[in-house]
Parts: structure tokens; sequence; C-alpha cells
């Protein structure tokens, strides 16, 4: 899950990292309270959204009173940036900066590790950098058993080539940031830019953090931070009844069990829908368990996606036989009665084949078309979506 | 011969006596594998009686019945009493770096991690610490390792196919299973799935080592999925490395940027991690991909028979 501005800004507070005051709004009346509780002065009116070149798009703007704070709050609220839109603002304290620099820590898939990276040439985009002056960004692996000690800050201060004058308290914030990373269990934490203020103080300005999902269970407070508005209602829906779904925006929606599989069956519904000009409706793995529940939430889902005109359902019979999911897919369409319009298209192979055929077969439900292999059922499905 | 894993090998159960555990255990038992032992730190001493079902290659000649497993405290003590050699764990996310750790330290050469949905700081650890004291690892998030006809550790269907000439390394579990079911009249040596997350222990780079070396693999099957470079670093391997035939696939061409797809480490960042990358690579470096998983069969049929 990737945190939005305001949310890293109070993340990293709760850890020590020195940042400036900032409060979220969602309404230019709470613009101008926000800035008012700011003391009055010149604040940025910070649109919150999870992507990159906001500023360009002209989502950051300075305010000097709270009366304008309101009005750009009007001007950002409702904007849209690179498809999202400002739902929120946040109300940031001004700061005279001196110098930008930057610093992330992230997980290192190829090397097995994290990876701290940080640069004196803050303030432009981290790729670009990294690409037009790699000897400008110093890169410097960090250990997941030891993480970044007090040794470790100072190697990536001066590997970065900070000046004397402020590396030790740039040591200390990249301490807390790491704090950060690894009480959070957080896969990203960036500052860009990492500031020196006119004062000589050292401040986190702008952060991303992007959170471990799996760390869900030990990280409680986690839960509060997700964005529900922004969640596709399907997806939200798919996520009460615990169901792995991501909304595409094809017509033939898609049913399998394991990852793999079910992203292989997207591939190979979109080669088979391209005569047709279809392709697939969504990603949903059911896992294990075909049950007729959780085929019966699965269909009830991909059903409530007006797009979709027909739904495939691939199974691999692995450790789940073929005759428990035909029956699942038996009882489900009983459970969905009237619900259940749009033509399915099966296929099963593995463990019970035989015995899923037959249930199936003797089911004989109107809706319902066998198919033998995979590949000629997503033709088959295509078809049915065209 | 397989690789990893063969028909000697004396496998523990990490977890054996909760219910994901118990039912693959039961499973495994009857896929033949030596399962000498299971941990369980508050039921040391008892013992854990499994109904098994001879399933699998060889089947006809094991006769069903009731086998006892004896569950030991600590992984050490497991070791000491049965001379295991693989581990194979089944313990739940909030206790799986703990598990890992014991078995390293008991100097487990191999462990075997079934276990879906642990936090990848944890994982980074624990691999850190296996790679420091030579324990290869493989998974988390994995369907295991299968050499078929002789040794299962996991939970790989042991009916799919049996003993031949494949080698197969695989991200995700149920394409390893069809891709066993589309060549089961061929056979395979070993198919070792290496799990989905975004750390895992053995990786596509490892297998491929072991194919190469391992006499009785003549062709590698190789299936990837988007996220990372994994795909790619296998490339530049099989193209310095690898003298036998490789056939590849990569699942997740209609993926979308930014979206999880199922397991942890299935996304696409910016123009980083995508199919068209991957299959670009492998081809560049000699691999033949198929763009299904039945195409991939094909492919790896002519070649063996050319």
């Amino acid at each position: 899950m990737d945190l939005f501005e305001y949310q890293a800004r109070d993340v990293f507070e709760k850890h020590g990292v020195p940042v400036l005051g900032g409060i979220v709004a969602t309404t230019p009346e709470e613009a101008r309270a926000a800035a008012e509780r700011l003391g009055g002065g010149t604040v940025v009116v910070k649109a919150q959204v999870k992507t990159g070149g906001r500023g360009k798009a002209g989502g950051v703007k300075l305010a000097h009173s709270p009366e304008e704070a309101e009005a750009r709050a009007t001007e950002i609220l409702g904007m849209d940036i690179k498809g999202h839109t400002v739902h929120r603002v946040m109300i940031a304290e001004g700061a005279k900066i001196a110098e930008e620099y930057y610093f992330s820590v992230l997980l290192d898939r190829a090397e097995r590790r994290y990876l701290a990276m940080a640069s004196v040439e803050g303030g432009m985009e981290i790729e670009q950098l990294a690409v037009e002056r790699p000897e400008a960004l110093a890169r410097v692996p960090v250990d997941p058993i030891v993480g970044i000690d007090a040794a470790k800050a100072q190697e990536i201060v001066s590997a970065a080539g900070f000046a004397a004058d402020i590396a030790d308290e740039v040591a200390d914030v990249i301490e807390k940031l790491w704090r950060v990373y690894a009480n959070e269990d957080a896969t990203l934490v960036e500052v860009n830019p990492l500031v020196k203020t006119e004062d000589g103080k050292i401040i986190a300005l702008d952060g991303k953090v992007t959170l471990d999902d799996n760390a869900a269970f030990r990280q409680a407070e986690h839960a509060a931070l997700e964005d529900k508005e922004a969640a596709d209602p399907l997806e939200a829906k798919a996520k009460e009844l615990d169901l792995n779904y991501v909304k595409l925006d094809g017509e033939v929606g898609i049913i399998g069990n394991g990852a793999g599989l079910v992203m292989s069956t997207l591939d190979v519904v979109a080669y088979a829908g391209e005569q047709y000009g279809v392709g697939p409706a969504n990603f949903l793995d059911i896992g294990g368990g075909a049950n007729a529940e959780v085929m019966a939430n699965g269909l009830h889902v991909i059903l409530g996606d007006e797009q979709v005109k027909s739904v495939f359902v691939n199974v691999f019979g692995g450790i789940t036989a073929c005759d428990e999911v035909a029956n699942g897919i038996v009882k489900a369409l009983e459970i969905l009665g009237d619900e259940a319009t749009k033509p399915l298209v099966v296929r099963l192979d593995g463990n019970n084949v035989v015995e899923g055929r037959r249930i199936l077969d003797e089911a004989n439900h109107p809706l319902v078309t066998m198919v033998d292999t995979m590949d000629d059922a997503a033709a088959k499905a295509a078809e049915l979506a065209k | 011969m397989s690789i990893f894993l063969d028909a000697n090998s004396r496998v523990i159960v990490q977890g054996m006596t909760g219910a994901e555990g118990q039912k693959h255990t039961r499973r495994m038992l009857g896929s033949g594998t030596q399962i000498v032992g299971g941990v369980n730190p508050r039921k040391a001493g008892t013992s854990v009686d499994f109904d098994v079902t001879p399933i699998g290659p060889g089947a006809e000649e094991r006769s069903a019945g009731t086998v006892s497993v004896p569950v030991f405290g600590t992984v050490a003590e497991a070791m000491e009493a049965t001379g295991a050699d693989v581990s194979v764990v089944f313990v739940p996310p909030a206790h799986t770096k703990g598990a890992v750790i014991e078995a390293v330290d008991a100097g487990m050469p191999l462990v075997v991690i079934i276990t879906e949905g642990i936090p990848v700081a944890d994982t980074a650890e624990f691999f850190t610490y296996a790679q420091n004291k030579g324990v290869r690892l493989i998974g988390p998030n994995c369907p295991g390792i299968i050499s078929p006809g002789k040794s299962n550790v996991g939970i790989t269907p042991a009916d799919i196919t049996g003993p031949g000439r494949i080698g197969l390394v695989s991200k995700s579990g149920t394409l390893t299973y069809q891709m066993m079911y589309e060549l089961r009249d061929i056979g395979f040596t070993t198919a070792i799935g290496i799990g989905g997350d975004p750390i895992i222990g053995t990786t596509h780079i490892d297998a491929l080592e072991a194919f190469e070396a391992d006499p009785d693999t003549e062709l590698i099957v190789m299936i990837g999925e988007i996220g990372g470079d994994a795909e790619e670093r296998a490339a530049e391997f099989i193209k310095a490395n690898v003298t036998k035939p490789v056939v590849g696939y990569v699942a997740g061409f209609t993926a979308p940027e930014g979206k999880t797809m199922g397991h942890a480490g299935a996304i696409v960042s910016g123009s980083s991690g995508t199919a068209e990358a991957k299959k670009e690579a492998l081809e560049a470096a000699g691999v033949k991909v198929g763009k299904t998983p039945s195409e991939t069969a094909r492919l790896a049929r002519e070649l063996l028979q050319g």
C-alpha cells in the first residue's frame, strides 16, 4: 500500500523524523482553518495524489493568508492529475530552503537485501538523476539483519558527500528514517526533497512510503491508512469477501486457481479476444478453496461488473480435485439463482477430471459450456463476449 | 538423477500438527516421501498417525495403511534422532521467521518454505541468515519441489506425472502443475516451484545451474511472471552457462501497471518487470518462449523429438 504524502508525514513525525507542520483538508473551509491553525502566515497547499508530477500539473500552490489558502484549495480540490482526482490537500508550513537533497531506502529484490540511496542533488526526479548523473547518487547496500545503524548512516552520508557541517544531523535523520522503514514494515521510504533550511535545519519536506501488505497482521494501525474512496467498488466488494480480485476493463470475466494460472488465463483470453475486440475483465484467484461459497462469491463480484458478457472458469485440479470444483460451480449457480445471467465457459483439468466433467454434464445447466483445453475455452469465452 | 531432492532425502515437517501441515504430510507420505519427523515444542515426545493412501509413480508397490510420525521438540533434536536433511515449513506467517532460523541454526542443509503471506522484512532477514550459513532455501510462498517417483516435498500433486527427462523451474504453483500435466507423457527429473514473493531463496538461476549439471535432465522448462528482473538475469545466465535447450513461458502480459496480481512479487512498476521485457530477454538468450502454456509444451516436445 502506498501512502499519501500527509500520511507519510505523520508516520515520519511518529518516529522522530523532522517534518514541517502539515494538516490534511478535504474542503476549502477546512483548508482555511488549517492555515489558521498553522499560524495564519504563508503556507503551501499541496494536492494529495499517489502519483508524481503534481507540481507541474498545478497541484502545489503558495498561499500567504488563510483566505488565499481557501482559494487555492478550491482550485486544487477536484483537479485531475494523471487520472487521479484530488480529494484532499495538505496545508503545509512554508520553509526557506537553502539546499535540497535526496534519500531513500527500499527493497532490492535482485540482491535480496535493502538498498539506501542518497544524493546532495535533490529536488529532481530520482530516475532522471540516476540516468543523467549516476555518480551523484550514492547507492549503499543495507544488510537486512543489521539495518541502518549509526555506522551505516555515516557510511551513507559520506558516500553521498554531504558537507561536514550537516553530516551528523543528516546521519541522525537517516537513522530515524530507517526506524520508519523497519518499524512500519515498509518496502520503500523516500524523501525528496530532504532539505536544509536557511537557518540550517534538516527537514523531510516530501515523503513517499510503501507499506508491506503481508505485514498487516502485526501493524494494526495500517488498516486506517487505506484509501477506501479510491478503491474500485468491485475491488472493495471483493476485498470484503476475502477474494483476490483486480478489476480490468474487458468483457470476459475470469475465475481461476493460482496467481500464475490466472495471469496466464488473462493473457490467453486477450489473444483469443483480439479478433472480437474483447479482453479479460478481471483477475480473480480463488486459490485452493474452490468450494461453492467461494465460487458463488467470485461469480457474484464478476457478474456485478456490467461490462462482463461471459465468464471463463479455468481450474487446474491440483490439491483441489475437479469433482469438488464442479460441485462448487453447480451449487454456486443454485445460490446465485436469477443473478446468474451470463454464459459460463468451464475448463477443468487435472485431479479427478473425469468425475468433475461428469458432474457438470449431469447438471446440464443452460449457462454452462465445458471445453477441454485452456486455449479452446478462452476462444469460446471470447466469442461469447463479442 | 534429480536436483536438490532424491529418494534418499529424509524430511521433517515444521508445522506438521497444524491443519495444512497434517493434510500435506499425509499426501507427501502417500507419494513415497521419507517423512521422518515433525517439530512442535508443545507436543514433543508424541507422534501423529497418518492414514496413508499411495499416490503417483510407484503407488502400486507401496501399501496403504497407518504411518506413525514422531514429533520432536526442536529441529536439532529431530535431526539428531532421524538424520533428516530436508525440512519443509508449514508454520503460519507470524512464526515462519523463527522456524526457518531454527532450522538454519540446527544445520539443516535444505529448507523448503510453503507458507504464503510472510512479511518481506522477515524473508529478507531469514534469507540473509541462511545465506551466511550456506543453507539452501526454497520459497517462500511456493508449492515446493518434487522429483517424481523419488520424493515430494511440499504440496505438488504427485499423481500428475512420473520421472522423465525434463527439468522444470517456475514462480507459479498451478502453472507448474499445468506444465507437468501437458508434458506428463515425457516426465520430469525434478519440478521446482521457487515462489512468487519479492525475495525468494532458490532462484531460476540456481535451478538452471543444477539442471545443466544433472545428467538426466535433457531439457529445461522455465516459467516466469511479471515483477522484478529474475527472468532477465536468468536469460543472461542461460546465454553464458546453459548448453541444454531451454523453453520459457512468462505470465502476465495483460497485467496493468501498479497492481499486485495475486503473488506479492507479481507487480509491474513503471516500465520495469513487464512480461514483454522478460520474453525479449529470454528470446535474445536463445530460449524458445511460448505464447501460452500449451504452446510452450509443444515447443518443449518438438525440441525433445528433434
